[in-house]
Parts: C-alpha cells; sequence; structure tokens
C-alpha cells in the first residue's frame, strides 16, 4: 500500500512551500525558519566553541571545528592568491550552513510535514536548499562580493575594461560586452541553481520512494540515503570550493586569467 | 521565479552567519592554532636547544672530572711530601732538644757535683779544724786563720 493514492497530489504538496504573503512580500515561511533554525545550531556551536578555546586539550565539538576549518583553510590556501580576511569565515559558514541544510534531506521524508500537517500548518519543506531562494541568495550574495573585490583589487576601469576586450580582443567589443556579460552572469546562476538542482532531484527521488509500497521502500531508501550522505557533503563542499574560485578570479589582477 | 522578500532575507541570513562566524569561531580559532603551532616550534626549538645543552654540560662534567682527579693526585702528592718533611722536622727538632736536655742534664750533674765537693771540702775543713782542736786542746780562731784554712781547703 503506497503512501497515497494520489501520486501527483502528494509530489505536488510536498514541493508546495510555505507561504504568506504576495508578490514582493511573499515570504516562504518554512525556508527562513528552517535555515534560521540551523543557522543558529551553527552560531550557538560556534559562540560555544569559540568562547573557550582550549590550545592545549581540544575536545569533542572543538576537534570538529578545528578539523573543518583547516580543511577549509587548506582548499583556499591551494586556490586563493593572497589574502583576504573574509574568504575564510565566508568559505567556512558556506560549507557547514550548506551541510547542515542539506543533511535536512536525510530525515524521512514526510516526519516533519506530518507533524505540522497534525498542528494545522498546510504545506512543509524542510530542506531550505530545495528552495532556489536560499541557493541563489547565497549565489547573489557571493556574486556580489565578487563585483565589489573586482572593484577593489582590479579597479573599475580594469574591470569594465575586461567586458570590452575580453575574449576576441578590442575589434569585437559588442560580442566581447555580451559575451563577457553572459559569462558573469552564469557564475553566480550556476553556482546557486547547481546546489538547487541536486537538492531538488535528491528530494524528488525520496518522494517517489515513499510513493511505493511499504514493503518495497527499505532497500532503494536506504541505498538512496546513503548515496545521498555523500551528495549532500560534495554539494556543499562544490559550492565552498566554487566560492573561493570565483572570489580568487576577482582577486587575480590579470585580465586574462579565467 | 520572482524576487522576493524570501530571497533577500536568506541573503541577509547568510551575511550575519558570516559575520558571526567571523567573529566568534574563525577569528578566535585561527589565532589560537597560529599560537599553538607557533608554541609547538617553540617547544620543539627549546628541547633541541636543551639537547646540546645538556651534551655541552656533560662534556663539560667530564673535563672537569678529569681536571679535578689530576688536581686532587696533586694535592695528594704535595701533602705527602709535605708530611714526610713535617716527620722529618719532628725527628730533626726531638733529637735537637734531646741533645739539649741531655747537655743541661749533664752540666746539671757537674754542677752538683762540684757543689757536692765544695760542701765536703768544707765539711772536711771544719772537721779538721775540730780534729785539730781536739788535737791541740786549744781553739783555733777561725778568722785569724781563714787564710791558712783556705789555702788548705784548696788543696783538698
Amino acid at each position: 500500500m503506497p503512501a497515497t493514492n494520489n501520486p501527483v497530489e502528494y509530489i505536488e504538496h510536498h514541493l508546495t512551500n510555505l507561504q504568506v504573503g504576495h508578490g514582493f512580500w511573499s515570504i516562504h515561511l518554512d525556508t527562513l525558519i528552517f535555515s534560521w533554525l540551523l543557522g543558529a545550531i551553527l552560531v550557538l556551536i560556534s559562540w560555544r566553541v569559540g568562547r573557550k578555546l582550549s590550545p592545549d586539550a581540544p575536545s569533542g565539538l572543538q576537534n570538529l571545528l578545528e578539523a573543518i576549518l583547516e580543511f577549509v583553510e587548506n582548499q583556499i590556501k591551494s586556490t586563493f592568491p593572497g589574502y583576504s580576511p573574509l574568504i575564510g569565515p565566508l568559505a567556512f559558514t558556506v560549507f557547514t550552513w550548506v551541510f547542515l541544510m542539506n543533511a535536512m534531506d536525510l530525515l524521512p521524508i514526510d516526519l516533519l510535514p506530518k507533524i505540522a500537517s497534525l498542528l494545522g500548518i498546510p504545506h512543509l519543506r524542510v530542506v531550505p536548499t530545495t528552495d532556489p531562494y536560499t541557493t541563489l541568495g547565497m549565489a547573489l550574495t557571493v556574486f556580489a562580493l565578487t563585483i565589489y573585490y573586482n572593484f577593489r583589487v582590479r579597479g573599475p576601469l580594469n574591470y569594465l575594461k575586461s567586458f570590452l576586450v575580453h575574449p576576441f580582443g578590442i575589434w569585437l567589443f559588442p560580442i566581447n560586452i555580451v559575451m563577457t556579460v553572459i559569462e558573469e552572469l552564469a557564475k553566480p546562476l550556476s553556482l546557486g541553481l547547481r546546489l538547487f538542482g541536486n537538492m531538488f532531484a535528491g528530494e524528488l527521488v525520496f518522494m517517489l520512494i515513499a510513493l511505493l509500497p511499504w514493503w518495497a521502500q527499505w532497500l532503494p531508501g536506504g541505498a538512496w540515503s546513503i548515496f545521498h550522505i555523500l551528495v549532500i557533503t560534495l554539494q556543499s563542499f562544490i559550492f565552498m570550493v566554487l566560492t573561493i574560485m570565483y572570489l580568487a578570479m576577482a582577486h587575480t589582477n590579470d585580465d586574462g586569467a579565467h | 521565479m520572482n524576487v522576493t522578500a524570501t530571497l533577500f532575507g536568506q541573503m541577509l541570513t547568510f551575511a550575519v552567519l558570516v559575520a558571526f562566524v567571523w567573529r566568534f569561531l574563525w577569528g578566535p580559532m585561527t589565532h589560537m592554532l597560529a599560537e599553538r603551532s607557533r608554541r609547538i616550534a617553540d617547544g620543539l626549538a627549546a628541547a633541541e636547544k636543551g639537547k646540546h645543552d645538556l651534551e655541552r654540560a656533560q662534556r663539560r662534567a667530564v673535563e672537569l672530572l678529569r681536571e679535578t682527579r689530576q688536581q686532587a693526585s696533586e694535592i695528594l702528592a704535595q701533602a705527602e711530601k709535605r708530611a714526610n718533611e713535617i716527620i722529618d722536622e719532628a725527628k730533626s727538632h726531638a733529637k735537637h732538644e734531646a741533645e739539649g736536655i741531655l747537655s743541661a742534664a749533664r752540666s746539671e750533674i757537674v754542677r752538683e757535683t762540684n757543689a757536692a765537693r765544695e760542701q765536703l771540702r768544707v765539711s772536711v775543713v771544719q772537721l779538721a779544724v775540730v780534729a785539730a782542736g781536739r788535737i791541740l786542746e786549744e781553739e783555733i780562731d777561725a778568722d785569724a786563720h781563714a787564710k791558712m784554712l783556705g789555702a788548705v781547703v784548696q788543696q783538698i
């Protein structure tokens, strides 16, 4: 006996955000609340560990965070030219926060929405990264930072000049402008949509598994969950590496470097 | 997809999170890690230095020991020599003193002998005078005959 008799309705129900307001003020409450909760966990852990760091006898969470921090730092050192105080915390936050949000996908897909519906909440999507507003929000923040650093490090003129001369040289500048604009805009779009697409697809597969008869769910469900542990880690890692890379590009003075 | 408050909400959340992580975790932790690696490096350098110092101290100790042994044996030899000297000195001194004592005793003996002899002479003279007086039945005036008696005493 499947979870529902109407698969289309089931999936549509699961893909609908808990939304209030209209137009610009339409707010995805579930996305915001869950990302805030996970952010709050991150904040709480950071604060508790950061408040009493033990240089001699690190234990528990501090070890974990140190390991992540050194991992992130190694990634930065291998890609990022020079030094920027922002890049470390930025990459660290991207990695941990995206990982936590992705990890919500590993909860049983009907668990929280069921509880919510019992409490009278009609829709609930618990994985913030399956909402493009989250992933594109982060990607656009990174994009804004790349523009800021392009202006600061390469100078506004050099940056604008790269729109004219790249990639075909100055004589084909109309084509260059179009190409470069597309290239620049593709960065945040691909950054945000990659994460969104992966997590959305992963969630969809969980829904399809949930539509199987109950006795047939454990094998594909277990397999997909285990595989998904890899996916959520990999996707948060990719998002972090691309963030570092885009900022690294903005920090390279060489116009030809892409 | 439209531009909505959710998008800006997530951007803001992201920014706040980054700022918080920066301020409360990344900053202190990188500082702590740098401090730790510095301390480890310092500790290793100190250990290396300590090892060198130890080696030097050991070499110095061995050298000192050797010097000391040599000095000790020298002192010992000197002491032996000095002891022998003292013994010799003491011997000669004692010999000297013994000789002194001996000669003093000898002279004492001589003096005593002379004194005894003198007394004996006087006694003999008195005896002689008494005996002569008995024989002569006459008092001899000692004072009157002192000169003569002196001569007699000398002859005895």
